[in-house]
């Protein structure tokens, strides 16, 4: 028996379901057509990395200088480079790295930096002003300037301009769990938690973390976009990838001596480009909001399914 | 005109609201309401949280502000004596309308004294931002202007509290201000939603004193928004009872409390916390499980301008039997807390001792200062916030169990359902999220919660304190079950002295840091010794309603 005339809290209580869950995390994403494209062109892209080089239509360094800088056409859809190579297969190609670099260094970033982030926040006093301090020195490089000290160090290629990036990416992440943390950690139901003689770890792990995580997912959707178009800057500058191997990134940068007579060599790698970033960006969003309880039930109550 | 069936007042109306309709994406939350504010007289609108109260007000006098909303109906403000070239139509009103309108001819006083001054503004700024906008007064004048107010509304030193910032006030002093700022532009019709909820009993009765002479002075009309009857009945003329987006009920003050027509009235009355209903009788006292001796508690506040040392609590002491409750009462500030922080092991005391049965608490190591958290158990005030919004109902009433390992994993489900049942909840309640439940059924989660472990003692900080009167009574039915049921021993947290005595075997009076009286519950409510008790009693609204008073 509950008290039958206190079950009415604010509008959106007798909307809910009282003995169903809602529809799965998944299906409330999909149901909102923002995300939605944001999924099917992720999806797109992944795909494009997973199995590109197999269903590129001519092999990424394939020279033909008889069909040098042609537009785009029926053979060649993106067109052909100053090399004769085919575009479209160096976008498809190129895909892989892209987001190997996105996943990559974004994962070192997340990890390394809502764990300095976290701990920083949640334990404060001398190990706060101290992680903090070391944080703000790297953040208070310019990101280029680090990354290319980094790749210098390294040398150039893939992997250190994975480091490079993830290193750089690391304080934003720092800075926004610590923030985070420190205004759900004096949160009545952690303090509630320690009272029942909850250890650190569980705290941290139960009510810190899924509390910190919309900003984090935020933080998230937006460096992995940030971070492909850093590969691509490294890139242009020579230090990411090295030729042969295609990104979309050295495309734009080989692309600069022909802006004027083939558009399609900066256009379709570019275009790649703010195609996956924005994806993550929609994708991200939608997570956010999903992952959420409390906007959950009015997403599905709006979407009047149960 | 309003087709009015029991005229008040032969005086035309500050505001007439007619047939007013709130739907919010097409659903209808407020069916049709219709009320009048008499001029210089105070309207009272009662009912529980999601009654759809604040809503009505709000949307008659255009403050709503919630996408999607549409409202219909007339919501008529009358200028004084009723010059109809005053008459403002609310509903439906341009922007610039209300603009001119609000602060200017409507005041509000909002619940959370903390939340509705800007934190960033000196006094001075907030009270003449109304004066100079709306009256066009200079910056000297305006200042005068606050002065006056703020000496009006009885906020000592107004010349030096002018430069002041609102966290420098108390809570009290900082609804006084909100009192005078919405009264800085003389208006006809003053709205107050809830505010005395958030403040003690002592500052609840300054304020409602403080209301009622403005108006008096001022001849102003007042529509006072609470969940509470017995505040209703110390403020206003007449009553208007909303259930649900309806008015269910509406008669003058003394109507509605001696001839209450509908039993939701009836039932609001009921749930008033009235003193002389003792429930507990005094009983041979077994021994005492919970001791605390000569208990100090100091700490240190650093500032720019030094470190200062605050006595937190200074030389209590007390003992509390098995299975009975001890009440500790005082004002905000009074130390309540801190003993309550002592004894859960998350405030370090100075000196004194503390016992669990022959467990000293303040020196009990490893597995017995574990085990010790898992005896003594905590209800906190605010159910909203005390429950981690991404866990569900069945994760968080577990979660003692998990920390202390209680329960092979595939029994804790089962625990969970019983607990739930324990506290009158449906077990389908476990696989919800906080936001879908209402205050008291999250209280009630609370509950099950601090019972997860079987504790010996538990302590309710304030735990009825932020629920309706409604549910407070049930919380209230509740824990009384609880303790007959299970023997717990509870140490109850209040400022209210009326709960205190519905539930307390002994009371522990509490005034900065020291306890001022210590006795059982039904002597000390009886024949209160001290001073500062009786004023505590004196400060909770009496059973009868002032206009029946004369």
């Amino acid at each position: 028996m509950t008290d039958a005339i206190e079950t009415r809290q604010d509008p959106a209580d007798d909307v809910v379901p009282v003995a169903e869950r809602g529809p799965g995390t998944l299906r409330l994403l999909l149901r909102n057509p923002v995300s939605l494209v944001g999924s099917v062109v992720l999806l797109v892209v992944v795909l494009a990395a997973l199995v590109g080089p197999w269903i590129a239509p001519y092999g990424v360094n394939d020279t033909d200088v008889s069909r040098a800088l042609q537009g785009p056409s029926g053979a060649h859809w993106f067109g052909t480079d100053d090399l004769g190579r085919d575009v479209f297969s160096r976008v498809l190609v190129a895909s892989r790295v892209s987001v190997e670099v996105a996943l990559v260094s974004v994962g070192i970033a997340l990890v390394v930096g809502v764990g300095v982030g976290l701990v920083s926040g949640y334990l404060g006093g001398i190990t706060d002003g101290v992680l903090m301090r070391v944080v703000d020195v790297v953040f208070a490089f310019p990101v280029l300037l680090l990354a290319l000290a980094i790749v210098a160090v390294l040398g150039p290629g893939l992997t250190s301009a994975m480091i490079a990036i993830g290193v750089v990416y690391t304080p934003i992440f720092a800075r926004v769990a610590r923030a985070s943390t420190l205004s759900v950690r004096s949160e009545p139901y952690v303090q509630a938690s320690r009272t029942m003689g909850t250890g650190n770890t569980y705290v941290v792990w139960h009510h810190v973390l899924p509390n910190i995580s919309g900003p984090v997912i935020v933080q998230t959707s937006l460096s992995l976009a940030f971070a492909i178009l850093s590969e691509a800057a490294l890139s242009f500058l020579g230090l990411g990838v090295q030729p042969p191997r295609p990104s979309w990134g050295r495309m734009l940068f080989d692309a600069q001596d022909f802006v004027g007579v083939a558009w399609w060599l900066s256009v379709f790698p570019g275009a790649a480009i703010l195609l996956t970033t924005l994806a993550f960006n929609l994708v991200g969003d939608g997570l956010g909001q999903v992952l959420d309880p409390k906007r959950r039930t009015q997403l599905a109550a709006q979407a009047g399914g149960r | 005109m309003p087709n009015l069936t029991k005229p008040f007042k032969p005086s035309a109306p500050v505001l007439a609201v007619d047939d007013l309709r709130v739907a919010i994406h097409g659903r209808e939350i407020v069916h049709g309401v219709s009320f009048e504010v008499p001029d210089g007289g105070c309207l009272g609108v009662v009912g529980e949280s999601g009654s759809g109260k604040s809503l009505t007000v709000l949307s008659a006098t255009g403050l709503l502000d919630i996408p999607g909303a549409s409202v219909s109906g007339s919501s008529r403000l009358g200028g004084a004596e009723g010059d109809v070239r005053d008459r403002v139509e609310i509903v439906g009103a341009s922007r610039r309308t209300l603009r001119s309108v609000l602060g200017r001819r409507v005041g509000f006083v909002f619940q959370d004294p903390g939340t509705s001054l800007n934190p960033l503004l000196t006094l001075e700024r907030q009270l003449t931002e109304g004066p100079e906008q709306h009256l066009g007064m200079t910056r000297r004048a305006a200042r005068q202007h606050a002065l006056d107010l703020l000496d009006a509304v009885g906020v000592p030193d107004p010349a030096d509290r002018l430069h002041s910032y609102p966290h420098q006030l108390s809570g009290g002093q900082r609804q006084r201000v909100m009192i005078a700022v919405a009264l800085a532009c003389d208006p006809d019709l003053l709205i107050a939603d809830e505010p005395t909820t958030a403040l003690d009993v002592t500052t609840q009765a300054q304020v409602i004193d403080l209301v009622r002479s403005m108006q008096a002075d001022r001849g102003m009309g007042v529509v006072w928004i609470s969940h509470d009857l017995g505040v209703i009945g110390q403020v206003a003329d007449e009553v208007t009872v909303l259930r649900q987006g309806e008015a269910v009920e509406r008669n003058d003050t003394l109507g509605i409390f001696d001839a209450p027509q509908h039993d939701y009235t009836r039932l609001l009355l009921d749930a008033r916390p009235v003193l002389g209903h003792p429930r507990r009788m005094p009983e041979p006292a077994p021994q005492p499980l919970v001791g605390v001796e000569d208990l100090h508690v100091t700490f240190t506040q650093r500032a720019d301008s030094g470190t200062r040392r605050i006595l937190a609590v200074q030389g209590v002491s007390f003992e509390v039997p098995r299975g009975t409750t001890l009440g500790i009462v005082g004002e905000s500030g009074s130390g309540k807390s801190t003993i309550a922080g002592v004894l859960t092991r998350q405030t370090p005391a100075d000196s004194g001792s503390v016992r669990l049965g022959d467990v000293d608490v303040l020196a009990a190591k490893g597995k017995e200062g574990r085990d010790l958290k898992r005896r003594i158990a905590m209800v906190f005030q605010d159910p909203f916030a005390a429950l981690n919004p991404r866990a569900t109902v069945s994760r968080s009433i577990s979660e003692p169990l998990r920390v202390h390992h209680l329960l092979p994993k595939r029994d804790v489900d089962g625990r969970v359902r019983e607990l739930l049942e324990l506290v009158e909840l449906p077990a389908d309640f476990a696989e919800r999220y906080p936001h879908q439940l209402s205050g008291g059924q999250r209280q009630r989660v609370c509950i099950a919660r601090a019972l997860a472990c079987d504790p010996d003692v538990l302590i309710l900080d304030e735990s009825t304190a932020s629920l309706d009167v409604s549910i407070q009574a049930k919380v209230i039915d509740l824990l009384l079950r609880l303790q007959a049921e299970l023997e717990l021993t509870y140490l109850f947290i209040a400022h209210d002295l009326a709960v205190v005595e519905q539930i307390s075997h002994e009371v522990l009076v509490m005034h900065r840091g020291r306890a001022v009286e210590h006795r059982s519950s039904a002597e000390l409510f009886a024949d209160p010794r001290e001073g500062y008790t009786r004023s505590l009693l004196a400060a909770i609204p009496p059973v009868r309603p002032r206009a029946a008073l004369g």
